[in-house]
């Protein structure tokens, strides 16, 4: 692997992950969507939660939950569909072309993607913890921080696995979007504790690298609530994470690779008309 | 010298999801074909004629059925990691990029999937933007240029990574004859300022093909027919003689190719304006009077009647019987 190889791969992780972090920038009209229409769903929980008198922690569950809702979204909408779009676009047909590593330009998406979506999940955290007034334990910023990060590139990777899979559907991708919105807020407890669904259930959801993520941040920000709420202990869930990120990036370099080769075969992939 | 392109026998077919949806297409059929370094390289073909599959198996985005294809002296299918870092690609009709990032921004971009430093890449797209008049436009966004503006900021992001080997499908298409005009001098100038870089364009523009290709190939139904330069390809009609007629509407044209004297012959109704275009080669001039009686015969009046000197598209009907249209 020469110098030059990295380089240019990561100047294309530069290049890709560029349109994602400006465009937010240029889109004002994702504080209105993103934002505060989330935030009403979160107010819904948290009325609800106060309504019934649940100990003060749900209510800050559901606004993490609120705000973790910004990157499951993206990773369906901004991560698994984009090689279909990039296709319909002709994007796709000049990114195979160009001497790079495939790898390397859903890095970028998925940097992109996590850089802008991180603004849009800290804006709804930061107006939610100011509306209810809540308070969040930050006693373990490196753990936090490990946890987090952890679930990102797990849940980015999944996103670059079904990128490839997407491709093959076609436009089948918007009904399975559709379809692994609403099932996965519930599946992966975003607001609620997972543990609530049953030991099988937590263990079948923790496919999803959001479910561990959420359930141990959980745990991180409301150590009082561990004993009663938390699924695994957070060094299990950290462990399990780790795992899931290798598995999705190595799931999606395959998927990429068969994805490629079927392209460059039949025609019907990678070329915007066939 | 290694030759810039080279195919051997290529063919290309393309088969149905599933049977029922019909049929297999061979979009190439054995194609020999050898651009050498430096060549400013013309695939002339009507729509369907297999261009477009050709360069997709050039730019690695394709694999042939049979056959093989060396860009560079690489084999596309087993080198293509090699071919691409040597290639560019631009074609008609482009939608490429991001519309809500800025001219500049997009041809940027697209620079850092071929490695290249940003000041580098940031100066060479400066120089670029003033050469196509877009300089004035480099910090609105693509969105917002015109289909021209747009197609000169595709041709651009071909050009701006200085490939060794640039394939330009329809390069032109759709676009008004300022901007037609602005790329196609831009080609010839990027050719000729360095004798290893090479073009192989597609088009179906016979006077551009005519006007910018050193050698020009003949494609139809994923064959080639011809290849050689411009002034040779219309040497192969040198002999026969060219007729253009216009008429009022003709409706029946089916005796005119069995005249004495008729080669070849190709016609285009024009419903708005109730005419009909005859195109004529011919192999002995005698004919003419033949015709002409033909049409009065048919009900149509004469409106037009002129030798023309022979175009390619003399030479393609005479080679596949039909026109491009």
């Amino acid at each position: 692997m020469s110098d030059t190889w990295l380089m240019t791969n990561l100047r294309a992780v530069k290049g890709r992950a560029y349109p994602r972090i400006i465009g937010a920038s240029r889109e004002p009209s994702w504080i209105f969507f993103e934002v505060a229409l989330p935030l009403l769903t979160v107010a819904a929980y948290a009325y609800i939660y106060k309504f019934m008198e649940a100990p003060a922690a749900f209510v800050g569950f559901v606004i993490l939950g609120g705000a973790m809702t910004a990157f499951w979204l993206n990773v369906l909408w901004g991560m698994a569909s984009q090689l279909y779009w990039e296709k319909e676009t002709g994007n796709l047909q000049l990114y195979l072309m160009a001497p790079i590593s495939r790898m390397s330009l859903l890095a970028g998406m998925a940097v992109g993607g996590l850089m802008g979506t991180t603004m849009r999940a800290a804006a709804t955290m930061i107006i939610g913890i100011c509306v209810f007034s809540i308070t969040l334990d930050l006693s373990e910023p490196l753990m936090l921080f490990a946890v987090f990060m952890a679930t990102m590139i797990a849940l980015y990777g999944m996103g670059m696995m079904f990128a490839s899979l997407y491709l093959l559907l076609g436009r089948e991708a918007w009904h399975m979007s559709n379809l692994m919105t609403e099932p996965i807020y519930l599946a992966s407890g975003f607001y609620f504790p997972v543990k609530a669904l049953g030991a099988y259930a937590a263990v079948g959801a923790s496919v999803i690298p959001i479910t561990l993520g959420l359930d141990a941040l959980r745990q991180l920000f409301y150590p009082s609530s561990r004993e009663a709420y938390g699924f695994l202990p957070i060094e299990i869930e950290l462990l399990v994470l780790v795992g899931l990120c290798g598995l999705f990036l190595v799931l999606s370099k395959i998927s990429l690779d068969y994805m490629e080769k079927l392209g460059k075969s039949t025609g019907r992939l990678t070329l915007r008309w066939q | 010298m290694q030759p810039a392109v080279e195919t051997k026998a290529l063919t290309r077919v393309f088969h149905p999801k599933k049977k029922k949806e019909g049929k297999s297409v061979t979009a190439l059929a054995g194609v020999d074909l050898r651009i050498e370094q430096g060549e400013l390289f013309g695939l002339l073909g009507p729509n369907g004629a297999g261009k477009t599959t050709l360069l997709k198996i050039l730019s690695t985005l394709l694999l042939p059925t049979t056959g093989k294809a060396y860009v560079a002296g690489y084999d596309v299918a087993t080198q293509f990691h090699a071919v691409r870092k040597r290639i560019n690609m631009v074609s008609g009709g482009e939608i490429s990029g991001y519309g809500l990032l800025t001219v500049k921004e997009n041809l940027w971009m697209f620079t850092q999937f071929y490695g290249m430093k940003s000041q580098v890449a940031l100066k060479r797209i400066d120089e670029m933007l003033e050469q196509f008049g877009l300089a004035d436009k480099k910090n609105e966004k693509v969105r917002a240029l015109s289909t021209g503006q747009r197609q000169k900021m595709n041709v651009i992001r071909g050009f701006v990574t200085d490939p060794e080997i640039i394939f330009l499908d329809e390069p032109t298409l759709g676009l008004d004859v300022n901007a037609s005009r602005t790329i196609r001098e831009f080609i010839v100038d990027w050719v000729k300022k360095r004798n290893d870089r090479t073009v192989l364009l597609t088009t179906h523009y016979m006077a551009e093909a005519d006007q910018l290709c050193g050698r020009i190939a003949i494609i139809d139904d994923g064959r080639i027919l011809a290849c050689d330069t411009p002034e040779n390809l219309k040497k192969m009609v040198k002999t026969s003689t060219m007729l253009k007629l216009d008429t009022t509407h003709l409706g029946n044209k089916q005796g005119l190719s069995s005249i004495k004297g008729v080669e070849k012959f190709t016609f285009t109704d024009n419903p708005e304006s109730n005419m009909t275009s005859l195109r004529f080669v011919l192999e002995d001039e005698v004919a003419v009077s033949d015709i002409v009686s033909a049409v009065i015969a048919g009900g149509a009046k004469i409106l037009g009647l002129r030798k023309t000197e022979p175009t390619l598209e003399d030479v393609f009907i005479k080679l596949v019987g039909k026109g491009f249209e």
